[in-house]
């Protein structure tokens, strides 16, 4: 696993560097590994402090959305008039562009970090409540048709058997919002902010210092997949049943 | 066991209608109480349908008749119901598995100490006290089975139903458990579908073969002898041949 994702970032690097030697781009168009590296290695510092609000918005939205989306999931799955009246709104939360939702949100919320809370929320609430969705709809029906047999309340049916049954698909739902996360934020740090890694992303555009750039996308690539790991691995340990069938 | 009450079962012209076509039309017949009745059938004949009827879990089709005991109550709530695959939670130990019914109707998490000392004590009779902490993954077939019926017999229900429950054993394993369960369920009214003559003919009282479309009882049976029957006794053997003679004849379903 180490060694192969060692030897991808090493032909990625290889690859970059031999466009340049090839096509000679200017550093304004497209800096070397070498720039982008010693930016790292003089403003560490710098790129860590922008991240910690970047980060902190992302983990606190994950937080949410997560909450949110599994609670949604629950008033769909348990109520039957839940799901003729409110499905059609999640689909067109889902169909709004967040993208074009952000400017908006920046103006309502203010430049502060709960427009970038916002963003991240509505990008992952929906993956998180329609794969918690799906799974609570498709309980194994073996399992029903048994607590049938046994008299069971329907409420302790969903919480002791749907929602457990469920929980691998949330799981992957909530896999798809980690790294949809760190997204969110940045998508609101770009619209309007004063600190953060998408702050620093558009200063650097301004003033063409690509190098920059390069070394933010590299810091937000770098926490969500850290971000992923984390999920991933807490996840792996709270459901140990649910292992892949595939190794 | 003698504190519960064992009904016969009357099962009074049910029809079952599923997709058009009938299962069953105004079948009618009499489970008895305290016995082992075992269904026999070619597959697709409605065996399960007929068992999960019954059970009053069955969710598909168009039905009319009634099935009641003998003193004209509803079977709810005096049924318990095993099926052909063990229906483990896979997130709930072996304990919390046998207790599963006791969540579901009450919502405890956590037992009283009688209600987990009833389920300890059926995890011993089905030999698993040493495993009561495991989760069902790292069993055998074998041993998800027993868990299983130790999970059927916590129900403490006068009327058993079993859906080919040792269908996926081997065959040790299985003759193994079919003594178990005659032991376990004495004096329960059990209604047993199964696939394998010769689990009907080491194990029950009343030997049923369900066949046609839409399917009747075309043949009863009351073997001779103590249960489980051993595989040397000689009445076995004749049965077996008149039961397959029979199986033989009411061959494929569809062909009705």
């Amino acid at each position: 696993m180490l060694k192969r994702g060692f030897i991808s970032i090493l032909s990625l690097i290889l690859l970059w560097q031999s466009l340049l030697w090839i096509f000679h781009w200017p550093a304004y168009i497209l800096p070397s590994p070498w720039q982008v590296a010693m930016v790292w290695y003089q403003y560490w510092p710098i790129l860590l402090k922008q991240s910690i609000p970047t980060l902190t918005e992302t983990v606190l939205a994950f937080a949410l959305a997560a909450v949110l989306g599994s609670a949604s999931a629950l008033v769909l799955a348990y109520f039957h008039w839940a799901r003729a009246w409110f499905f059609p709104w999640l689909m067109l939360s889902q169909a709004l562009p967040t993208f074009a939702l952000a400017p908006l949100l920046v103006l309502w919320l203010g430049y502060g970090e709960s427009s970038k809370i916002a963003i991240a929320i509505i990008m992952m609430f929906f993956p998180i409540t329609s794969s918690f969705y799906d799974g609570l709809k498709q309980t194994p029906p073996g399992f029903l048709a048994l607590a049938k047999s046994m008299n069971a309340k329907q409420r302790y049916i969903l919480w002791f058997i749907r929602v457990p049954a469920a929980l691998p698909s949330l799981a992957s739902g909530l896999r798809v919002a980690a790294v949809l996360a760190p997204m969110g934020a940045v998508v609101g740090e770009w619209v309007g902010s004063s600190r953060g890694l998408g702050y620093l992303m558009l200063n650097a555009n301004a003033r063409m210092q690509i190098d920059w750039m390069f070394a933010a996308l590299m810091a937000i690539t770098v926490w969500t997949l850290l971000l992923y790991a984390a999920v991933d691995l807490s996840l792996k340990k709270l459901l140990p049943w649910a292992e892949d069938s595939v190794k | 066991m003698n504190r519960l009450h064992s009904p016969n079962i009357e099962i009074n012209s049910i029809s079952l209608n599923y997709e058009g076509r009938f299962l069953f039309d105004k079948l009618s017949f009499r489970l008895a109480g305290g016995r082992f009745t075992c269904l026999l059938g070619p597959s697709g004949v409605g065996k399960s349908s007929l068992l999960q009827l019954v059970a009053g879990i069955l969710s598909l089709g168009a039905r009319q008749g009634n099935i009641q005991s003998e003193e004209g109550l509803s079977l709810a709530g005096r049924v318990a119901y095993m099926g052909q695959t063990d229906l483990l939670l896979p997130w709930l130990s072996v304990l919390d598995n046998v207790l599963l019914g006791e969540r579901l109707r009450w919502g405890r998490r956590h037992a009283r100490i009688e209600t987990k000392e009833k389920a300890l004590h059926y995890l011993e009779r089905v030999g698993l006290i040493q495993h009561i902490k495991k989760k069902p993954a790292v069993l055998s077939q074998g041993m998800r089975q027993r868990v299983a019926l130790a999970r059927t017999l916590f129900e403490d229900k006068a009327i058993v139903l079993m859906d080919e429950p040792f269908s996926a054993l081997d065959l040790v394993r299985k003759l193994e458990l079919q003594a178990l369960a005659v032991e376990v369920l004495k004096q329960r009214t059990v209604f047993w579908v199964t696939h394998d003559p010769l689990e009907a003919l080491r194990i029950a009282d009343v030997i049923m073969v369900l066949a046609g479309r839409p399917a009747k009882i075309i043949y009863q049976a009351e073997p001779e002898g103590l249960v489980p029957r051993e595989l040397r006794d000689q009445a076995y053997w004749a049965l077996e041949a008149e039961l397959l003679e029979v199986l033989y004849r009411a061959g494929d379903p569809l062909a009705c």
